[in-house]
């Protein structure tokens, strides 16, 4: 596959950086836990049928310093919403994972013109005492892999510092990723976006790694007996919470179908 | 210099087998291990030793703040320090401190301090640490990533509701309060000196320098480990064209001391091994929450004491380092200076040196430490307070300690009311 275009936007003063590859209607992707400090293989896939566009969330990886100034959930939403729209991606199918799978439904429920058909992947944003999510933040480092992906070496790959780098900038960023993810949704994950779940019109997939070490399963049936729009919950075999990662081929043929 | 007399409140009686049995000292220690009768006794042991300190003559005694922790049973320090106020009259009253963001409104802190400053006639340090990932973000809930500017912010405001004599609004990024305007007013003019313990982020060293407040580093790995910490403040304080007065500086050393060397090695071998082994026995999953350090932090890899103690404690062995390995027994303990012990005359010479080359004029000594019993620790601080504290005061003589409070005079205070001296005088 050819290299992206990568160009940026500006929000409140920062600039988050926008990939785009492929050809064919507009499907945006919002990343996961962790974000996208490079390209991945699953967008490949997605970019065969796709005009693919990935916008980096404030803070994430290509999203520089921005979660700094976002102080509370409402600052969170309007500015995802801007991003969306300054990507270009006004109307278009929306995917998201992990965190930005929760931020994609957030958006989807407050302006539903504003996307077509939503697919989420392991969306954060619900907390129930009864089946707990898993802390992502209160871990030791060389346990986190196993937890993210059921082949911790996906994400190992994901996260490797590029050859002949060697600079403290590269783990700051990946340190700084995770930080923009508890900005958003410390201590327990939990935004109230069960509130808002019959908000959305907009027929929702599901998509649970059948490893998710995460989220328990349990969760998607929460968001489908939420969503007013039609929903579909589909189980990835041999994928962890982020599933795009693990099985980019499966989850990716799984998001083509349902926005087609 | 001034010598300072410091309790953690450890809990004394976790099982010899602790380590083993549990993943952590902190944050989800197992409520199973708290027994609330031997507690009361801990509890009403540990303030009679601080009285005692009092007593004999330290200059101040001091009182920290943990949460879901083992090995500090304060989650309150206000609360120990107003009754600590009652029994004491003329030391110093160092809460070090109270985390400002963790609570809400942050005035809360105004008003205790400035009951305990009322109550003890202007007594009272100021300690205002941002806390520990522990304590802060996982046994409190608060957000790692906006903790620090809650803190800031916190601090203004408390210092601002100390010194502003008309009720106020404050419109803050964090806090929003229509109406400012705390009763009691402290005792000390224009505010209580503020201290801050901090763990080695070079921002608390600038903001410290800034700010005029004391910088206080408390480090249970003694001096050793301390000094790149308090190198790092000096050249701050330096580079912001700053006088370096040793008063501006504090510094926690654990100490035990005996008539000879061997003795106190005895003595203090098994309360130190408690403390290495059980007390500081911290999981590495709740050291270190992203956006707790900072990214400036993280770019002169200065390390936490906290997240150091916590990694070292779990590192495996094939990766651990002399220098990164907790030493967890007596010998380790002492080379690597973590506890100073040995006669009267060989401590005080130790501290001499160690104030000297940290250039600290306040030495806080932990002389309780791990499950000591309260008759050694009077001992131990008895026997400082009578032979080694004489050797010490001398030191920094020429400088002005303008960060000491400043209390009411002693005539104008209020007296121990009579009952109380004819009770203890009955027993």
């Amino acid at each position: 596959m050819p290299e992206p275009d990568t160009f940026t936007v500006e929000l409140n003063g920062f600039s988050s950086r926008v990939w785009k590859a492929g050809s064919g209607p507009a499907l945006g992707f919002l990343a996961g836990f962790g974000g996208l400090p490079r390209w991945m293989p699953f967008l490949d896939v997605l970019a065969r049928e796709r005009t693919v566009i990935v916008p980096s969330l404030p803070g994430f990886p290509g999203g520089e310093r921005g979660h700094t100034v976002l102080d509370n959930h409402l600052d969170w939403v309007l500015t995802t919403h801007q991003l969306l729209h300054k990507a270009g991606l006004d109307g278009a199918d929306l995917a998201g994972s992990s965190v930005g799978g929760s931020l994609a439904a957030e958006v989807a429920a407050i302006w539903p013109l504003s996307v077509k058909r939503l697919a989420l992947i392991a969306p954060f944003g619900l907390f129930d005492e009864k089946e707990p999510a898993t802390d992502p933040w209160a871990q030791r480092a060389p346990d986190l892999p196993g937890l993210l992906c059921a082949d911790p070496q996906r994400w190992e790959a994901l996260k490797a510092e590029p050859e002949g780098q060697n600079s403290p900038e590269w783990p700051i960023e990946q340190t700084r990723a995770s930080e923009a993810a508890a900005r958003i949704f410390w201590p327990l994950g939990n935004t109230k976006l069960e509130k808002r779940l019959p908000l959305i019109e907009a027929p929702t997939l599901l998509l649970w790694g059948e490893q998710d070490r995460i989220m328990p399963r349990n969760y998607a049936d929460k968001f489908a007996q939420g969503v007013a729009g039609k929903t579909e919950i589909r189980v990835i075999p041999g994928a962890g919470h982020l599933a795009e990662l693990d099985q980019p081929d499966a989850v990716a043929q799984a998001i083509l179908a349902w926005t087609r | 210099m001034k010598l300072m007399w410091f309790h953690l409140m450890p809990y004394t009686e976790l099982p010899d087998d602790f380590r083993e049995k549990n993943p952590s000292v902190w944050v989800d220690i197992h409520s199973s291990l708290f027994d609330p009768r031997r507690a009361h006794h801990m509890y009403n042991d540990f303030m009679d030793e601080l009285e005692f300190a009092a007593e004999c003559g330290f200059d101040a005694i001091c009182v920290n703040e943990h949460h879901n922790n083992g090995y500090g049973l304060m989650p309150s320090p206000n609360l120990i320090a107003s009754a600590l106020a009652r029994r004491t009259t003329d030391t110093a009253l160092c809460v070090l401190g109270n985390s400002l963001a963790l609570y809400n409104p942050p005035t809360r802190v105004a008003e205790e301090f400035a009951m305990i400053d009322v109550i003890s006639g202007g007594r009272l340090i100021a300690g205002f640490p941002v806390g520990t990932p522990m304590d802060t973000c996982f046994a409190y809930g608060q957000n790692p990533s906006m903790l620090r500017e809650r803190y800031l912010e916190a601090h203004d405001l408390v210092v601002k509701a100390w010194t502003e004599s008309e009720t106020f609004a404050w419109n803050g990024r964090f806090n929003q309060q229509r109406y400012v305007n705390i009763w009691p007013r402290p005792v000390q003019k224009p505010r209580p000196p503020i201290w801050i313990p901090g763990g080695g982020s070079v921002e608390t060293w600038r903001w410290c320098a800034q700010m005029d407040h004391v910088y206080c580093y408390l480090s249970y790995f003694g001096y050793k480990a301390g000094q790149t910490t308090m190198t790092g403040f000096w050249e701050e304080m330096k580079r912001l064209g700053k006088e370096p007065n040793p008063y501006q500086a504090g510094f926690l050393q654990t100490v035990g001391v005996a008539e000879t060397r061997e003795e106190a090695y005895k003595l203090y071998r098994e309360p130190a091994e408690y403390f290495y082994g059980r007390c500081l026995h911290i999981d590495a999953r709740f050291a270190n929450p992203p956006g707790y350090t900072s990214e400036a932090t993280l770019r002169s890899g200065v390390q936490g004491m906290v997240s150091r103690a916590a990694e070292a404690a779990s590192a495996p062995p094939k990766y651990a380092d002399k220098f990164t390995t907790l030493a967890r027994e007596m010998d380790g303990i002492v080379d690597k200076g973590y506890v100073i012990i040995g006669s009267p005359d060989e401590v005080a010479a130790q501290l001499r040196e160690v104030a000297k080359n940290l250039n600290v004029g306040h030495l806080m000594t932990l002389l309780q430490f791990g499950n000591m019993s309260k008759d050694v620790a009077n001992y131990n601080t008895q026997l400082f307070a009578e032979k080694v504290m004489p050797q010490l005061k001398d030191v920094f003589a020429e400088w002005d300690d303008r960060w000491w409070p400043r209390p009411m005079a002693r005539s104008e205070r209020a007296a121990l009311p009579s009952f109380q001296s004819a009770a203890i005088a009955a027993e």
